[in-house]
């Protein structure tokens, strides 16, 4: 949809609208592979969340290549157990956080001080080995701990992930109001696209960029406005069915052996990891 | 202050409206407005769109206040003291159950299931009981393969039967229904009526906003016409519908101009939906 959206001259507000479109429709793909049959699905996602955070913290410590490599080759191995397409994690994992950390941990190998490996020509700047060991680990750590992320987005209903956050002692509120967050940002982001659709197939010729800004901020406050209707609607349909103020929710979540047996198998390994990569 | 008055059969109304007014800034929706509900009758608030049917299903479900006027529930004041306070606000959020006109606004839960158990959980039911009433609701309404949906997935029909789902688990006695058959496709449509159909003779108290002429007959014991904040008619609804020149005069019926198989053009009044 964004993509066709952008093939037409757009802007801004609409290439952003289409962009947050396409994002939710990512969060369709990701709600499919969290009905798929696979080891991470088959968690209780409170272990779930327990265990990816156990995984990510002492990939963050750790100082050791081998133990970063090793957390990322369990996390591979975890992708795959959980049919989860390495192409996409490839796609929208990995080379992403490569370009992106890479920008970051560019300057590391020659502004921090060494030993030196090499000299670039012409410039004349050094790389040095604790400059481009720096990198490295900054390179591995964010690779591993976005994969871990993702894999539990990606095998995990988003509203079960919310709901497992109670475990880390979240307030009910909070997961309620990021829950009703999660539920309306669809609403919006579509009332906002129907609006920019509704504009363009009324317009003939292009707009200057003064009469494109005017439009987009009338826009804009046309949805704001939208926006404090339905939520004082919306807290009236709450006030209706008896909410006063404390929002009660139920829990659903159930432990089963196998929960507590991959519970132990990642504390298990968080403790290796810690331990080896002192 | 409690009111003693009955209604001749021994039981007190369910909602006494006392020359009710009330007013969004300078617009007067509501005017000076009468109307009694009786307990197990199915009213219909007829009236076309802007007559203040939505705003006074609003004040009985206690969400707003008359600016003048009284409205009492089973005898007691519907003031926002007495919906506040613990006994009576509570009781009162349990026997009577609102259904809004767009669903989107009362399906604010991140699942289907979370949705129909938003109230009981308010309502502090035990878990267990809970868990059985959903899932006896969501089996009644035939929508428990939606469970684990989250509402923006929905069809319009869908979204409008979780709305009712998630009022009807708490087994209202008194059902407030805001246009229940707005914007449905044919089939929806045809749901929700049988479902107002059967419910006569529940023992419920059902009052239902509509602009749709063709199922008054079929969902009503009681109607009240509405137009331009007041009450202009109330009767039995076979009563109300046979009187044309109310109906023209409420904008709830017209005369277009449109052609007939013969071939012949030309103009009478029309039963119409009027989509909101």
């Amino acid at each position: 949809m964004a993509a066709r959206m952008q093939s037409r001259k757009s802007g801004f507000l609409e290439r952003t609208t289409a962009s947050f479109v396409d994002a939710l429709e990512h969060t369709f793909y990701a709600e499919e592979t969290a009905r798929a049959h696979g080891l991470l699905q088959r968690l209780d996602p409170r272990v779930k969340l327990l265990g990816i955070l156990a995984l990510i913290v002492p990939a963050a410590a750790a100082r050791s290549f081998a133990v970063i490599g090793c957390l990322f080759a369990v996390t591979v191995v975890l992708a795959g157990l959980s049919r989860v397409s390495f192409s996409i994690l490839l796609k929208r994992v990995w080379i992403a956080v490569l370009l992106f950390t890479g920008v970051i941990a560019l300057p590391a190998p020659f502004v921090t001080p060494g030993r030196a490996l090499y000299q670039l020509p012409w410039l004349g700047w050094t790389i040095t080995s604790q400059g481009l060991a720096s990198a490295g680990y900054l390179v591995l750590r964010v690779e591993t701990a976005a994969t871990l992320c993702v894999l539990l987005v990606l095998t995990t209903p988003w509203n079960d992930v919310l709901k497992a956050l109670r475990v880390l002692r979240v307030p009910v509120i909070v997961v309620t109001i990021l829950g009703m967050t999660y539920r309306y940002v669809y609403l919006l982001l579509q009332t906002a696209h129907d609006m920019f659709e509704s504009r363009r197939s009324r317009m003939v010729g292009n707009l200057t960029g003064r009469e494109r800004r005017r439009v987009a901020a009338s826009s804009a406050g046309v949805l704001l406005s939208k926006t404090f209707d339905l939520s004082s609607e919306v807290y009236l349909a709450m006030q209706s069915r008896g909410f006063r103020g404390e929002v009660h929710i139920l829990d659903e979540f159930r432990m089963r052996r196998f929960d507590w047996i991959m519970l132990a198998g990642f504390t298990l390994v968080s403790a290796a990891a810690f331990w080896w990569g002192r | 202050m409690s009111r003693t008055n009955s209604n001749g059969t021994g039981q007190l109304p369910v909602y006494e409206v006392c020359d009710v007014t009330y007013r969004y800034r300078e617009v007067t929706a509501l005017k000076h407005l009468n109307l009694t509900v009786n307990p197990g009758r199915r009213v219909v608030l007829l009236g076309a769109n802007g007559s203040g049917k939505s705003t006074l299903l609003r004040i009985l479900n206690g969400l707003c206040f008359p600016d003048e006027g009284n409205v009492y529930f089973c005898g007691r004041p519907l003031t926002a003291e007495n919906i506040e306070s613990d006994g009576f606000g509570l009781e009162f959020r349990r026997r009577v159950g609102l259904v809004f006109q767009n669903p989107e606004v009362q399906l604010f839960s991140p699942t289907v299931f979370d949705e129909v158990a938003f109230g009981p959980l308010q309502l502090r039911w035990p878990d267990g009981e809970i868990r059985r009433k959903i899932s006896e609701t969501l089996e009644m309404m035939e929508i428990t393969h939606l469970k684990d949906r989250s509402p923006h997935h929905l069809s319009m029909g869908e979204k409008k039967r979780v709305a009712l789902a998630s009022v009807l688990v708490l087994d209202p006695e008194i059902l407030l229904l805001d246009e229940p058959t707005a914007a449905l496709d044919p089939k929806s449509e045809s749901h929700m009526i049988d479902f107002l159909v059967q419910s006569k003779g529940s023992g419920k108290t059902i009052v239902t906003t509509t602009h749709d002429l063709d199922i008054v007959e079929d969902i009503a014991d009681d109607c009240f016409v509405f137009h331009e904040g007041r009450i202009v008619a109330a009767a039995a609804p076979t009563e109300i519908l046979s009187d044309v020149a109310l109906l023209k005069q409420t904008n709830l019926l017209h005369a277009h101009l449109h052609v007939h198989k013969s071939g012949a053009l030309h103009t009478h009044p029309h039963l119409h939906k009027h989509e909101s």
